[in-house]
């Protein structure tokens, strides 16, 4: 009996069915290992989150958003769909935006993070956190610390000269509950700004 | 004062710094990761099943499998028929099989490889026309008759006798395609038992009550011993209405091992979660008299389920009952059948069960009033039903004010001097629609308050509000802390709000059904305003002072509940009670669109939507409850579809293959709040999370019709769909 298709096989396979080859029947490995890596397969990684410089020692599979979320407690950043297409868990390095669940932690070794948590200058908001609250360009705030981080990011480019281009530059960020007006309205406010 | 104004969610702070705390930001020490295998064929018996290798993986802590909580489930008590895990029968690609929890969730991800299943393949029910066509195949034991989950006939007047003297008739067929709810944020659940035995369980769900009332049936724990607390929430509409597997899992994981246990699913999962749009194939008949009044409408609805039942019952109802306004209709017939088949549920989606006959019916009226010479603003205003009206099902109509609707779009659009005059390829075109301010009873029968709400005073002058509504988004915390402060005088800064813990927040039934700003409202007024009399009573120079004194007065705490009780609604016939509403909501659209006609290409210019949402509480949140409906029906026209293969496999689970509007693809919008001043609810409020996204669909429709010639009966409005009509449209020219 072939060994019984896991939950990233069900699409392969059915994939490979659809098109009349068995080929992929069968073919799942067994792991011989355990999945977590063994202490002796951890690598060193040193780097700047919201400005204080981080040493870790990890897994090598982990990626950013993980590293982020489950090695150093910064929750913001969320996991949405873990394969790059919502834009939940945007953070900026070295000060460009990237979808965190895309890049490997030791891809930013020595790099500068800034998450949402780091954005704040002390008590006060980030202007950008500011606007986003005074337009209401959130509902239910799940994608809202990636739309924040990218608008920021937006911004630095320099390419927002008009309501088309914060259109365009914040289509990477996906909100479900359809506040996109606001959103725009959030950017517009601090276009030109500086 | 403070309600009715503008005032920012009370929570903002904590979404836009990253500080607020959802589902899958909980960790707790020891805490086990788990995950789920899925069945990875359309229908089949499961005739063995070992799990027993996954616990050789190291890491690996427990498995889980069907047999050790067979017990069945749903959120409608009358079609229990779901499993966490399956135990003999799976019926859908994705239906859940075994769990494993490990230390790290790879580890479960790599042991759910190892469990031996073994199935006996079964032909598959992918339509419903074959879920109706082979009842000897069985897509869910629960159907009595065939694979039927629930068939609703109701006649209401002489239809026939309407029909045969009829000045003009619209009879069409309709198809609307299934969608999903996509929240940003995945399923996630975490649950914890305490030395004492006491489970809790951390959910994203929309239903706090309902969840532990099933955890406990399904476990078997008292449900005194079972907590809910539902955290932020990262996006709903719907698609978190339903206990899901996930709950369970963790729940009997964590009893099992004495250890905390997660489970977020993937992004792929939620899909197969689902609870989405129905897709329902409609023929509907429109009569209009030589007035141009709507004489007989007639719908015989076929509506494609998947494999459980959901809210289905209801679904197969409200498909009907929720269509009889904003007009009066002089007859109405509807037979819909829900049936079963072998895909994922589908659910509640924003809107429930009405969005996809509104759609029909609305394009039908355009046709029939397009026979007869009527505007299609003249022919909505012409029969329009009026206030304090009943419908003929039976349903009580209080405010109502779809006449300013429909005036507020037809100015703002410029409808008079631009429908039908704007040249080849750029239209306009208008839809109405009626929905439910909650549904009157709760899902299963009883006599207490469907909303409670404790309101604590403190002699420093904070208040605590104690809620079980819960807050998906919509803003219902920040509505509290504005009742608060309009009642009792305090800023509402100085509100905390202990919100949807079933331990500690009187109950409320959840936020379904657009019912939580009504029932809610009215339970959290009729506790402030009792505080208010003692605070009153007391004097005092400012607020603090004067909880002080009423509290000297009291010899006891500040306290005081309200609560929202069950109002006996609804048509004296069976199910009329399903559809029945303590108030309703009208919205008017009016879109318009332009359309390549070389390539079929078409966008969505504008969308001007007016809303009676009775009294705007806050009308920020308001508007953005209507954005929000309007970008999501605009969607469902545009793109969105669940599709499948002949196996039943879902075509590319994801955000790439499932698309969704990026702020790219959503039209501009310009809403405009109606305030009918409903005397039921509080301050006059109904609701507005839901209503005004039914007529985004057939007033695009319509405006595609008004751009060039075409109806289109079938979603999404694809640019090959758009194409094929425009050609057959030049055929049919150069023929004439």
């Amino acid at each position: 009996m072939p060994p019984n298709p896991g939950r990233r096989d069900v699409l392969v396979g059915g994939i490979a069915s659809a098109i009349g080859l068995g080929l992929l029947d069968g073919c799942a490995t067994v792991p011989t290992a355990p999945a977590a890596a063994a202490p002796s397969d951890l690598v060193d990684l040193s780097l700047e989150v919201n400005g204080q410089r981080r040493a870790l020692r990890i897994d090598p599979r982990t990626t950013l958003l993980d590293l982020l979320r489950e090695n150093l407690g910064l929750t913001g950043a969320k996991k949405g769909c873990d394969m790059g297409q919502c834009g939940a868990c945007t953070v900026l390095v070295d000060g460009q935006r990237i979808d965190s669940c895309l890049a490997l932690a030791l891809q930013v070794e020595g790099r500068k993070v800034t998450t949402i948590e780091g954005l704040a200058r002390g008590e006060e908001l980030h202007p950008m956190q500011a606007a986003f609250i005074e337009e209401d360009a959130f509902q239910c705030g799940y994608c809202t610390p990636g739309q924040i981080l990218s608008a920021v990011a937006l911004l630095a480019e320099g390419v927002a000269d008009s309501d088309g281009a914060i259109r365009e530059g914040m289509s990477g960020n996906i909100c479900r509950c359809g506040a996109y007006p606001n959103i725009c309205a959030a950017v517009r406010r601090l276009r030109g700004r500086g | 004062m403070s309600v009715g104004k503008r005032f920012p969610k009370v929570d903002g702070a904590s979404k836009a710094d990253g500080s607020g705390i959802y589902a899958d930001d909980i960790s707790l020490p020891r805490m086990l990761h788990a995950k789920i295998l899925r069945s990875p064929h359309a229908n089949a018996r499961i005739r063995r099943i070992d799990p027993s290798p996954a616990l050789q993986v190291p890491g690996v802590v427990a498995t889980l499998i069907g047999a050790e909580m067979p017990e069945k489930y749903g959120v409608i008590p009358w079609t229990h028929d779901e499993q966490a895990l399956a135990t003999d029968h799976v019926r859908f690609v994705g239906d859940e099989v075994a769990c494993v929890a490990a230390l790290d969730e790879r580890t479960a991800e790599e042991a759910l490889k190892l469990i031996e299943v073994e199935y006996e393949v079964l032909p598959a029910i992918l339509t419903p026309e074959d879920a109706l066509a082979h009842p000897e195949i069985k897509v869910n034991e629960r159907a009595k008759v065939g694979n039927i989950t629930k068939q609703v006939q109701l006649e209401f007047g002489p239809v026939d006798e309407a029909l045969a003297s009829a000045a003009t008739i619209a009879r069409q067929t309709y198809f609307y395609a299934g969608s999903t709810h996509t929240p940003i944020e995945p399923h996630c659940a975490v649950a914890r038992v305490d030395a004492d035995g006491n489970l809790t369980v951390w959910s994203s769900t929309q239903i706090p009550h309902y969840l532990q009332r099933e955890l406990s049936r399904v476990l078997g724990l008292p449900q005194a011993k079972v907590r809910v607390i539902q955290p932020l929430l990262g996006g709903a509409f719907g698609g978190k209405s339903d206990p899901f597997s996930l709950e369970f899992c963790v729940a009997k994981l964590a009893l099992k091992t004495g250890r905390p246990v997660k489970i977020l699913f993937t992004r792929e999962e939620v899909f197969y979660a689902h609870r989405g749009r129905h897709p329902m194939k409609m023929d509907v008949t429109v009569a209009l008299d030589r007035e141009g009044r709507i004489s007989a409408v007639d719908n015989k609805i076929l509506i494609d389920g998947g494999a459980y039942a959901s809210f289905g019952l209801v679904t197969a109802y409200y498909a009907g009952q929720l269509l009889t306004g904003p007009y009066r209709f002089g007859t109405y017939r509807f037979d819909s059948k829900r049936m079963y088949t072998n895909k994922p549920p589908c659910g509640p989606k924003r809107g429930h069960g009405s969005v996809q006959p509104r759609f029909a019916f609305e394009v039908a009226l355009d046709e029939a009033a397009e026979k007869l010479g009527i505007d299609p603003i003249e022919v909505r205003r012409r029969n329009f039903i009026g206030e304090f009206v009943e419908t003929v099902n039976g349903q009580k109509i209080t405010s109502n004010g779809f006449l300013k609707c429909l005036e507020l779009v037809e100015e703002a659009s410029g409808w008079r001097t631009r429908h039908g005059k704007l040249g080849p390829g750029r239209g306009l075109g208008v839809a109405g629609s009626m929905y439910i301010t909650g549904t009157a009873y709760p899902v299963y029968p009883n006599e207490m308050p469907q909303s409670g709400v404790l309101v604590k005073l403190d002699r420093s002058g904070r208040v605590a509000i104690f809620s079980g509504a819960s807050d998906i988004g919509q803003g219902v915390n920040t509505l509290l802390c504005q009742i608060a402060a309009e009642e009792l005088g305090c800023d509402p800064r100085d509100v905390t709000i202990v919100a949807a813990d079933t331990d500690l927040t009187p109950v409320d039934l959840g936020a379904y059904s657009s019912r939580v700003t009504f029932m809610v409202g009215l339970a959290a007024r009729e506790a402030c305003l009792k505080l208010a009399e003692k605070l009153r009573v007391a004097g005092g120079a400012n607020f603090t002072e004067a909880c002080q004194r009423a509290e000297a007065i009291e010899g006891a705490p500040l306290a005081a509940a309200g609560g929202y009780r069950t109002q006996k609604l609804g048509g004296d016939y069976r199910g009329g009670t399903i559809g029945a509403s303590p108030a309703y909501s009208f919205t008017a659209h009016v879109a318009e669109v332009e359309v390549d006609e070389e390539t079929g290409i078409w966008k969505v210019s504008k969308i001007w939507a007016a809303h009676d949402c009775g009294k705007a509480l806050n009308p920020t949140l308001v508007e953005g409850q209507i954005e929000g409906s309007v970008y999501m029906g605009a969607a469902e026209a545009q793109m969105e579809e669940m599709v499948y293969d002949q196996r039943g496999l879902l075509f590319g689970p994801s955000l790439l293959d499932y698309r969704i509007p990026t702020s790219l693809d959503t039209p501009d919008l310009e809403s405009f709040i109606v305030e009918s001043n409903d005397p039921g609810g509080p301050y006059g409020a109904k609701e507005a999370g839901e209503g005004p996204l039914h007529p985004a669909i057939p007033a695009i429709a319509n405006a595609l019709h008004d751009a060039c010639g075409i109806r289109i009966r079938e979603l999404p409005f694809y640019p090959q769909r758009i194409l094929k009509l425009l050609r057959e449209r030049r055929d049919k020219e150069r023929a004439a």
